[in-house]
């Protein structure tokens, strides 16, 4: 068996890692991405307190540590029994909203548009964001800086810090905004929902007008037929801080909901032993293994998995963003894995406009921004969306609030099974016998798992480029024939 | 013209916070790009760690290291660049001091794979299986790394030049660094750099009377006053025993500092120097009474230890 090494060197920093086995014929027989890293967070939370939990499970992910903030703080408003304030949760959805500003725009220009706007198959040293500037202009590159800038300067506003902020507390927040920060904070709003539209602008203009990314978006090599998931408010509308989470099958039909509390009875994840990251799958349809199609486990979570489970969008402008985009790919739910970082800005644009509708509700300047816990309920289940995916922290405490046991399904782990079959269908269809492998089909293969904005452990993400790859080639005999490295 | 300064950013076991806090020197990440070659970045650039074994050693002017030591390969690649770097930093709190991920030192390797892969609720795994480092599939073997017993910090198993505290390090504080790195303006081996000598309660605007108290809050319990410096408030802030350099960030946001930083200079273990400042603001009449408002702190080690177990006297728990 031919084996193929996909390996960044970034592996050891908990980046993935890509085995391709090619048959006899040169076709790919099979293909792992393995994730190489463990930290244990869900272990040693035991013996924390509760309403400390928020600031220390934030360093699970610096890439997207309000998510993890917050939802490990709606666990803990349950351990605690408390019901936050109106206001303050009206300031943990503004926050939040400039938290998935920061996060979307870092992955579709840093990581994912150097593949559309550079390309993907120009030269590694230039396919990264300062090629990415350099071809869109210094006054474009530079209004992308502002639009990230802001975003994480009203975190820090908030928090303290925009990474790993000191924020949430059970029953509300421990700071709220003055007249001065709001009248701030409406302004940048403003700004964030032109640079939205203006993102999708682009996308239209430079991805979907060329008709070699359409196509690319358009190809069996990154389509994938799964279920998908995502949180819904009481109107089945893409709901990113609190809902019922909603799952649909291959067909877009509602097959499960379930409320916080009632994740186990939903989700299940298997154990593989060439990964430290486990496999989520619908528990009702049992694991069936990698397999794609009507009827499998798998589901999706990220951008595609919310637009594909919702029925719609929450806000105005990106609603109608969203109606182009099921128009483009002719109905619901749309399998086209690339689709992602479209389904991203739509929501990108979401995010915005609820920070300037936030911004210019009148309740959120209120002082009442917490309510102290009256005792210790000893059991909380927090679940948000994270920009990549269904988030879920589950804590039980003593009567101290202590905690004893606690759980995690994090944003990513929901599509490390689509991201193996994603993987594994590029490469099928990008390796073929006599055809050379060559460095920009190398990244085509990463294409496939970029668009999942992955965040392995998080502490994979890449923030600011590819990830640099070596690919080994060997003969039967285990000799290295061949390597392609980039750069 | 001088030759442009050779640098290299590398992300062991940590949350990837410090990438991001690199990134958030927003339009002055363009001037770094600037003024200096980065030669390894596995977020930026496309360069392999086979390209880095061919580096000469000590071709590297810089490396700025993240993220403890946690496995195998976080401490393959760390003997690598320190081989191939002039100067290394241990950057952030994971690389310093072993970081929040330190904290798994209060259990041990087998109880983390246990929970993980055995005994969490959602995990659906009759045959009982765990990662392996090797792994007979149908095609061939895969291998991964070997998870340690313990995390390390990265001078644990390499020698370190200078150490960044923060987690993650405050941008302002990088771009100082990265500027001082320019100039050739590094301070002695051994030295912290881009952080104060002085303690966050220097840099807190909170008002401090010096009083005393009769007993502690946990956060939850208690709204602060917020012009109030919150130790005196009752409410265990770690401020007096923790280098400053970030601002007093966390008191800001009216919450308390957790030691991020470290501990300040001369200190050789951070919580116990911070139990000593917390007994100079109890207020009690003899020991009995001092144990109890001491026993009002929920999780004393953890409340000490949360920035670096791995680098204090305890270390990790004893079997």
């Amino acid at each position: 068996m031919q084996r193929i090494t996909i390996d960044p060197i970034t592996r050891l920093e908990g980046h993935g890692k890509i085995e391709i086995f090619l048959n006899e014929r040169g076709e790919v027989e099979n293909a792992y991405f393995q994730i190489p890293e463990l930290r244990g967070f869900e272990k040693f939370v035991e013996g924390r307190p509760a309403e400390e939990v928020p600031r220390i499970v934030s360093r699970i992910c610096g890439v997207c540590p309000a998510a993890h903030h917050i939802c490990a703080g709606k666990a803990v408003d349950k351990v605690f029994g408390v019901k936050p304030t109106p206001t303050a949760i009206k300031l943990r959805r503004l926050f939040y909203s400039a938290h998935y500003i920061h996060s979307h725009l870092a992955h579709f220009y840093a990581l994912a548009a150097p593949d559309f706007v550079v390309g993907p198959e120009a030269d590694p040293p230039v396919r990264n964001v300062v090629g990415l500037i350099n071809k869109v202009g210094l006054e474009t590159g530079g209004q992308v800086i502002k639009a990230r800038r802001l975003a994480q300067e009203i975190q820090a506003m908030l928090g303290g810090r925009a990474t790993h902020p000191a924020f949430v507390l059970p029953g509300g927040v421990s700071k709220g905004l003055t007249e001065g920060e709001r009248k701030q904070i409406e302004e940048w709003a403003q700004f964030e929902v032109e640079f939205a539209r203006f993102s999708l602008k682009l996308f239209e203009d430079v991805v979907l007008k060329n008709k070699q990314y359409l196509e690319l978006i358009q190809s069996d090599a990154y389509r994938l037929e799964t279920n998908y998931m995502g949180i819904v408010d009481e109107k089945n509308r893409v709901d990113f801080y609190d809902g019922e989470i909603r799952y649909v099958d291959t067909q877009g039909r509602e097959i499960g909901r379930y409320k916080e509390e009632e994740y186990l009875e939903h989700v299940a994840e298997h154990v593989e032993p060439w990964s430290y990251l486990k496999f989520p799958f619908l528990k009702k349809l049992g694991w069936k293994g990698f397999v794609e199609g009507p009827g499998t486990s798998i589901y999706q979570a990220a951008p595609l998995g919310r637009i594909n489970a919702a029925d719609a969008m929450k806000t105005p402008l990106a609603e109608e963003e969203r109606q182009k985009f099921f128009e483009f790919f002719g109905g619901r739910p749309v399998h086209n894995i690339l689709a992602t970082h479209w389904a991203r800005l739509i929501e990108l644009l979401q995010a915005a406009e609820e920070l300037l509708e936030l911004a210019r509700d009148p309740e959120i300047t209120s002082p009442d921004i917490r309510n102290i816990p009256e005792g210790v309920a000893g059991e909380g289940v927090g679940i948000i969306e994270a920009p990549r995916g269904t988030l879920t922290h589950h804590y039980k405490t003593d009567e101290r609030g202590i905690v004893v046991k606690a759980n995690l399904i994090v944003g990513t782990t929901n599509n490390n099974a689509p991201i193996c079959m994603a993987v594994k269908k590029a490469a099928q269809h990008l390796i073929k016998p006599g055809v050379a492998i060559k460095e920009g089909l190398l990244n085509m293969i990463e294409m496939a798992f970029r668009a999942f904005d992955p965040c392995f452990s998080c502490a994979t993400h890449a923030l600011l480029g590819e990830l640099p790859l070596v690919v080994n080639i060997y003969n039967h005999y285990g000799e290295l024939v061949e390597q392609i490295r980039r750069a | 013209m001088a030759e442009k300064l050779k640098i290299a950013s590398y992300w062991a076991a940590d949350c990837g916070g410090c990438d991001v806090a690199i990134l958030d020197t927003h339009e002055k990440f363009l001037d770094i790009v600037q003024a200096a070659d980065i030669v390894f970045m596995p977020i930026a650039v496309d360069i392999k760690e086979k390209d880095v074994e061919a580096f000469p050693d000590g071709y590297i002017d810089v490396c700025f290291f993240h993220g403890a030591i946690r496995n195998s390969e976080n401490e393959h690649m760390a003997k690598l660049l320190r081989r191939k770097s002039k100067v290394l930093v241990a950057f952030g709190s994971c690389a310093m001091m072993g970081g929040v991920p330190g904290l798994a030192n209060f259990k041990d390797r087998e109880g983390i794979l246990s929970r993980v892969y055995f005994e969490s609720p959602s995990t659906d795994n009759p045959d009982k299986v765990l990662p392996q480092t090797e792994t007979q599939v149908r095609e061939g073997v895969l291998t991964l790394p070997a998870f340690y017993e313990e995390v390390k910090t990265l001078a644990d198993v390499v020698d370190v030049d200078y150490f960044m505290p923060g987690c993650p390090p405050a941008s302002h504080q990088i771009v100082n660094v990265f500027q001082a790195i320019v100039a050739g303006n590094l301070p002695p081996k051994g030295s912290i750099v881009g952080a104060s000598t002085k303690s966050v309660c220097e840099e807190c605007s909170r008002i401090k009377e010096n009083k005393t108290i009769k007993r502690f809050y946990r956060v939850h319990e208690i709204i602060p006053d917020p012009e109030r410096c919150l130790l005196e408030q009752g409410i265990p802030c770690m401020g007096p025993a923790t280098r400053g350099g970030c601002g007093a960030a966390c008191p800001v946001a009216n919450q308390p500092c957790r030691g991020c930083y470290g501990p300040l200079d001369g200190v050789i273990d951070h919580g116990a120097k911070y139990i000593s400042a917390l007994a100079s603001v109890i207020d009690a009449n003899n020991p009995e009474e001092a144990a109890k408002i001491f026993d009002q702190i929920a999780d004393p080690a953890g409340m000490l230890y949360w920035f670096g177990l791995p680098a204090s006297l305890l270390r990790r728990v004893r079997k």
